[in-house]
């Protein structure tokens, strides 16, 4: 060879010793990674269920495109502050602090929204009747994420002293709804009659007789509305639906969900600061009767103002503010629509102090035409966090942080894999992680150590490596068909169905009786 | 020291860089096969203090990317580097100064031991740490370097 140079065969041989060590290590990675392919369970159980394309039903986050709209929050305390931000307006001291801060999520979440997240919208209104909340939405709604503050200055921003006045503004577009529960029904119809889109926090209805005319002024109007149930725009409902819809777990006879809460603040007891003083508020800094609205007359005290959520005139208790989010995950997996009969009980077993409503709750809603029954079970004094499960004859399901699906041991449609030991009864045999990847190792059939990382949410809810707040998605969905047409997946219809549904469990709790719905007269029955 | 011995110091240090070459290849084309590979899991886990970096490159999906790559064919290049004997000792600096990275990232100091349970028990000294050293005993030891494509390229050094 190349003696010319001094090298020599010798010198050759040992130029070139380490090329048969890369070419061994070829050799061998490629054994191993095509041992991997044919061995790899997980990747066959995706095979033979013919999940392949399961994350194709998670579509990607399309920019929003249109016109400005201008929109008004009604209500500006704990859950319209949470409406602004979703929107993209923070006060600085928040934004600052979030992006400085420990909290992964809550950064990924903002960086997100500021990156991808601008909904060209404005806010042109704020309407709160007690001071110190319209002060801090004003602080929240004059500072947007993506030019700090020009859209507040460009197309103005306005403090209205009652919802009439910002209805009656052409300056406002759509409304928010995020006051107490009491006002949202009427709010919500003067708000479509004013010819506003209307985005209403749950529960849109207080009281059975609020349901029918909020449906007939949604459907006599060209308006846009959506229910705050924003839970489902987690990609795992997706997910769960197309599972669902595949009939993967054959005949469904019962659907079961929990709400668990443990705290004082979980419980709605909120007018003490940290230091167990009350909070800011007396009858000089508020409307009160504006507050009050329609409700008995009662002296303004703090505890209605923060713990309004633990009296019966003003709200539903477990409900209305958590059970309405569980019944409208079920409605759209499933389309379960309104119960045939609802029975309800509980009491308060813990927190007695003050206010009317239950700490622990159970409610049975029996779907005898469908063939099966779903369960809630409420508990204000333990925090472990049950999952809500679908049952089926050949698999049952959980979608909770994460989508569990597994089979039932008896089950026909997958004996042979069950005999095969492909799959076990004893854990999922498809496990999917937001914004997961069904061949990533994360995902179907976890090793321990990935399962444990997800356990842990050191993958959170993503899509397409993003993340996202899903208030912002809900808020995003319900601008879009704004501008675009269509109808928001929680729509009047999908309302209509949640507001009697909790009106019967409310009702069967609170007169001690079964509720049975008239489907023909439209009338919930007293049994 | 005598030949003999001299020729098994050098046969060792050279199967040294071979294994150690051959680790970092097929951590770099394990990564690169599977594209779903994040150092994501391995960033988290930061406890000391590198963690703000650590969840500054996470929550930047460029820049986690951009590790990511880099990562990804630095393992390969020193690999390769380290096998063939190809810019032999730069590549075991390299491939030390990564090892260092690994190692302050998730350094195993008390209290600072990452959640996920490792297949040994480590106080301040751990396989990273060792097979950094390594890799420096191999880019400062001249018999360590000289088998391997250098041997054309620099012929006229020697």
């Amino acid at each position: 060879m190349s003696s010319n140079n001094g090298i020599g065969r010798r010198g050759m041989l040992k130029a070139l010793a380490g090329v048969p060590v890369v070419g061994l290590l070829g050799v061998q990675a490629l054994r191993k990674y095509n041992y991997e392919m044919e061995n790899d369970v997980r990747r066959k159980i995706v095979k033979d269920l013919g999940l392949e394309d399961l994350l194709d039903s998670v579509k990607p986050v399309q920019a929003s495109k249109g016109d400005l709209i201008r929109i008004g929050i009604i209500g500006t305390g704990v859950r319209g502050k949470q409406h602004l931000k979703a929107l993209g307006f923070w006060s600085k001291d928040e934004m600052e602090s979030t992006l400085k801060g420990s909290n992964k999520s809550n950064k990924a979440q903002l960086q997100t929204q500021m990156n991808y997240g601008n909904l060209n919208i404005a806010i042109t209104g704020i309407c709160d009747v007690f001071d110190p909340h319209a002060e801090e939405g004003l602080e929240y709604a004059s500072n947007d994420i993506f030019t700090g503050g020009d859209l507040a200055r460009q197309h103005g921003l306005k403090r209205y002293r009652t919802y009439h006045e910002m209805l009656a503004d052409p300056n406002i577009d759509a409304v928010t709804i995020a006051t107490p529960d009491h006002h949202h029904a009427k709010m919500a119809i003067d708000a479509v009659k004013a010819g506003k889109h209307v985005y209403a926090e749950k529960a849109v209805i207080h009281r059975e007789d609020e349901i029918e005319p909020l449906y007939e002024a949604v459907k006599n109007s060209n308006v846009t509305f959506q229910q705050g149930h924003q839970y489902t725009q987690n990609s795992i409902f997706k997910q769960a639906k197309e599972i669902i819809d595949r009939g993967m777990l054959g005949d469904i006879s019962h659907l079961e969900t929990f709400t668990n809460r443990n705290g004082s603040w979980g419980a709605w007891i909120r007018h003490l600061d940290s230091n167990g003083n009350p909070k800011i508020g007396d009858p000089s800094m508020i409307d009160w009767q504006q507050w009050l609205g329609d409700a008995p007359y009662a002296p303004f005290s703090v505890k209605r103002l923060y713990s309004w959520a633990r009296y019966f005139d003003y709200d539903t208790g477990l409900y209305g503010q958590l059970f309405s989010h569980e019944y409208d995950a079920f409605n759209q997996l499933l389309n379960i629509g309104i119960p045939d009969t609802v029975a309800s009980s509980g009491g308060q077993y813990y927190y007695k102090e003050f206010g009317e409503i239950p700490d622990i709750l159970h409610t049975t809603m029996e779907y005898p035409e469908k063939g099966f029954a779903f369960t809630y079970s409420g508990n204000l004094n333990s925090s472990s966090n049950r999952e809500r499960a679908v049952y089926g004859k050949d698999a049952w399901m959980t979608v909770l942080g994460k989508l569990k699906l597994t089979p039932d041991k008896k089950s026909e449609k997958y004996a042979d894999l069950l005999d095969d030991n492909s799959i076990s009864p004893d854990r999922p045999m498809i496990e999917v992680t937001p914004g997961g990847n069904l061949d990533s190792p994360v995902d179907a059939i976890a090793s321990a150590t990935s399962a444990y990382y997800a356990e842990r949410g050191l993958i959170s809810t993503n899509i397409e490596g993003k993340e996202w707040d899903i208030t912002h998605l809900h808020l995003k969905e319900w601008i879009d068909c704004i501008r675009n047409g269509g109808t928001p997946s929680s729509g009047i219809e999908k309302a209509y169905e949640t507001g009697v549904t909790i009106a019967m469990a409310d009702i069967s709790y609170r007169e001690n009786c079964i509720t049975k719905w008239d489907p023909v007269n439209k009338k919930i029955l007293r049994i | 020291m005598n030949t003999k011995t001299m020729k098994w110091q050098e046969a060792m240090l050279i199967t040294l860089r071979f294994l150690i070459g051959w680790h970092f290849l097929y951590e770099g084309l394990y990564k690169l096969i599977h594209p779903e590979w994040s150092s994501i899991a391995f960033l988290d886990q930061s406890k000391w203090i590198f963690s703000g970096i650590a969840d500054w490159i996470i929550s930047n999906a460029g820049v986690l990317n951009t590790v990511d790559f880099l990562n990804t064919w630095g393992l390969i290049l020193i690999g390769l580097g380290l096998i063939l004997g190809l810019l032999t000792k730069p590549a075991a600096i390299a491939g030390t100064f990564l090892l260092m990275l690994y190692y302050v990232f998730n350094p195993p100091f008390i209290g600072t031991s990452p959640d996920v349970p490792l297949e040994g028990n480590y106080l301040l000294v751990n396989k990273t740490l060792i097979e950094a050293a390594a890799l420096l005993l191999i880019a400062v030891s001249p018999v360590a370097t000289k088998l391997g494509i250098d041997s054309l390229l620099f012929k006229n050094k020697k």
